[in-house]
C-alpha cells in the first residue's frame, strides 16, 4: 500500500487489513513515536467532520507530522470557484499525503486519480469511509480476540448508513453471521446483501432490537435520521423502536460489545456508557492507532519494534 | 446511370443476401453502416452519435422489414469510419445492430456490436451527487451486468440502470 490511496473499502484485500490492524496493535502499545516529523499532511475537510479531522491530525501529530490544511471549504478557495483538481494539484505540493473530506460521491476517487501523492478518503458523500470502516474492525477484533466466526447485529439506518455497508462487506471475508435489525424502510440494499450470498454467509433480518441482544458478539448501533422518511409519521412509529437501553443488555452475552460510529443522538441511552459493554469511546480511541497504521504504511515508514 | 446500376450490382455480391431491400436507401461507396437497429432506438443512434451535426451523406432507414428482427433500422454514414468509442454508445442503445465499413462497395468488417466491460465519457452518473455531475470530469464506469446493462460508476460507485440511462 505505500504510496497508494486509500480511497474505497475495495481497494484493499484482507491481507492490507490484517497488516494494517496489525501495526495499529503497535500504536496502541506506543502511540507517540516521532517517525514521521519529515513529514507534512494536509487535511482537506470540504465538509466539516470535527471528530474524524481531529483524529487524523492527532495520529498525524502523534507521529511528529507537521498538519496543514482547512475544516470548511468556506475559509478555503473553493469558495472562490477554483476546481477540485486544482485545489488538489496546489496542496500536493505542499503535503507528502492528502486526507480529504468531501460532500460529493466520488470526489476521493478523483482527487487520487489527479494527486502526485497519496490520498486518503476521509468521507465521500455516503459512499465511502475506509478508515472507519478499518477502526470497527480493529475494535471487533480487539474486544473479541478474533474477527472469524463471529455474530454481528446491525441496528437502526441499514439503508443509508455507509459506515454499515463498508463493514458488512469487510466482514464477509471473516464468515460473520449477520443479524440485521431495522424498519422496513431502511433495511440492507441487495446491493450489500450480494456480498453476503456471495460467500454463503447466514444473515438474519429483524424488526425488533431484543430478541437479537443475547444472540451476538457485536451490537453496532447506527443513528435512524428523521430526513430518510418522506412521511414523519412513519419516524416517529420507528425512533424509538431502536433505542437502546441499560437493562436490555442483562441477557447479553458476557463478551458482547457495542459499537456506535458515533455521533449519537438518543440511540443509546446515558446509562449504557457505564456498562463495560459500551465500547463506542473506546472505538472512536482507536480510531486514531488505526490511522496512525494507515499513514505509516502509505507513508511507507517503518517502525523500530 | 449505368454506374448506379454497376454500384447495386457490385454490393449485391458482397454483402449478404437480405441486402436487397436495404437498397431501397440505396449502398454507399465509402463508409460504415449500422444495421439491425431497432426501430425504437434509430432516432437515439443519431443523436448519441452525434449525426445531426456532421456533414457526411446520411441514409436512414426505419421500420424496414428484417428476416431476424421483424422490423429494423438502418443508418448509412458515407465516408465516416467511427472510433470504438462512438461504436460502445452504439452498443449501449442498439445492443443488437449490426457495425459493416464499406470501402469501395466492398464490406471490409461486419461484426455486432459489443457492450464493452468499461464506458467512458458517453454515459451520465444516474446519482446527482456524484463528483462528475459536479465537476469537469469524463465519467468512467464498469459494466457490471451486460444482459440487463448495469453500469457502476468509476467515482461515486452508484449503479446506473438501463432504464435511467442518461447520454453525455
Amino acid at each position: 500500500m505505500k504510496n497508494k490511496s486509500l480511497v474505497s473499502i475495495h481497494d484493499i484485500t484482507k491481507d492490507d487489513y490484517e497488516k494494517i490492524l496489525n501495526l495499529a496493535e503497535k500504536f496502541e502499545a506506543n502511540p507517540r513515536q516521532k517517525i514521521l516529523d519529515n513529514f507534512v499532511v494536509a487535511t482537506l475537510f470540504f465538509e466539516p467532520s470535527t471528530r474524524t479531522r481531529l483524529s487524523f491530525e492527532s495520529a498525524a501529530s502523534q507521529l511528529g507530522a507537521r498538519v496543514i490544511g482547512f475544516s470548511d471549504a468556506s475559509t478555503s478557495s473553493v469558495k472562490k470557484g477554483e476546481s477540485l483538481k486544482d485545489t488538489i494539484l496546489t496542496v500536493s505540493n505542499y503535503s507528502d499525503v492528502i486526507i480529504m473530506r468531501h460532500p460529493r460521491e466520488g470526489s476521493a476517487r478523483y482527487a487520487s486519480e489527479v494527486s502526485p501523492v497519496p490520498v486518503i478518503n476521509a468521507g465521500d458523500g455516503a459512499n465511502q469511509h475506509p478508515t472507519q470502516c478499518l477502526l470497527d474492525l480493529y475494535s471487533i477484533r480487539k474486544t473479541q480476540k478474533s474477527l472469524e466466526n463471529l455474530h454481528i447485529a446491525f441496528i437502526g439506518d441499514l439503508k443509508y448508513g455507509r459506515t454499515v455497508h463498508s463493514l458488512v462487506i469487510a466482514l464477509t471475508h471473516y464468515n460473520t453471521t449477520f443479524h440485521l435489525v431495522s424498519p422496513v424502510e431502511l433495511k440492507l440494499p441487495s446491493s450489500v446483501k450480494r456480498f453476503i450470498k456471495e460467500k454463503n454467509l447466514e444473515y438474519h433480518q429483524y424488526t425488533e432490537l431484543e430478541e437479537v441482544i443475547p444472540k451476538v458478539d457485536i451490537l453496532y448501533m447506527t443513528r435512524i435520521q428523521q430526513e430518510r422518511f418522506a412521511d414523519s409519521l412513519d419516524y416517529e412509529r420507528v425512533k424509538n423502536a431502536y433505542i437502546l437501553k441499560n437493562k436490555m443488555l442483562e441477557n447479553a452475552k458476557k463478551n458482547l460489545r457495542v459499537l456506535h460510529p458515533l455521533p449519537r443522538v438518543n440511540e443509546i441511552t446515558e446509562d449504557v456508557d457505564s456498562n463495560p459493554k459500551a465500547y463506542y469511546f473506546n472505538q472512536a480511541k482507536n480510531g486514531v492507532f488505526v490511522r496512525q497504521a494507515i499513514l505509516a504504511t502509505i507513508l511507507g515508514v517503518n517502525i523500530s519494534n | 446511370m449505368a454506374k448506379q446500376n454497376i454500384r447495386i450490382q457490385k454490393t449485391n455480391i458482397k454483402l449478404s443476401g437480405s441486402e436487397r431491400k436495404e437498397l431501397k436507401v440505396s449502398a454507399i461507396e465509402n463508409g460504415t453502416v449500422i444495421d439491425h437497429i431497432p426501430p425504437q432506438s434509430v432516432f437515439q443512434v443519431i443523436r448519441i452519435l452525434g449525426l445531426d451535426n456532421i456533414p457526411n451523406q446520411i441514409m436512414i432507414g426505419t421500420n424496414l422489414d428484417s428476416q431476424k428482427f421483424g422490423k429494423k433500422g438502418i443508418i448509412k454514414v458515407s465516408n465516416k469510419y467511427f472510433e470504438s468509442e462512438e461504436i460502445n454508445k452504439i452498443a449501449l442503445v442498439a445492443p443488437s445492430a449490426t457495425l459493416i465499413v464499406i470501402k469501395d462497395y466492398t464490406v471490409v468488417y461486419k461484426a455486432k456490436v459489443e457492450i464493452p466491460d468499461n464506458i467512458k465519457k458517453i454515459v451520465k452518473c444516474i446519482n446527482p451527487n456524484c463528483i462528475t455531475n459536479h465537476e469537469n470530469i469524463p465519467t468512467k464506469f464498469i459494466v457490471i451486468d451486460k444482459a440487463d446493462l448495469q453500469l457502476q460508476c468509476h467515482y461515486c460507485e452508484k449503479i446506473t440502470k438501463k432504464e435511467v440511462m442518461n447520454f453525455i
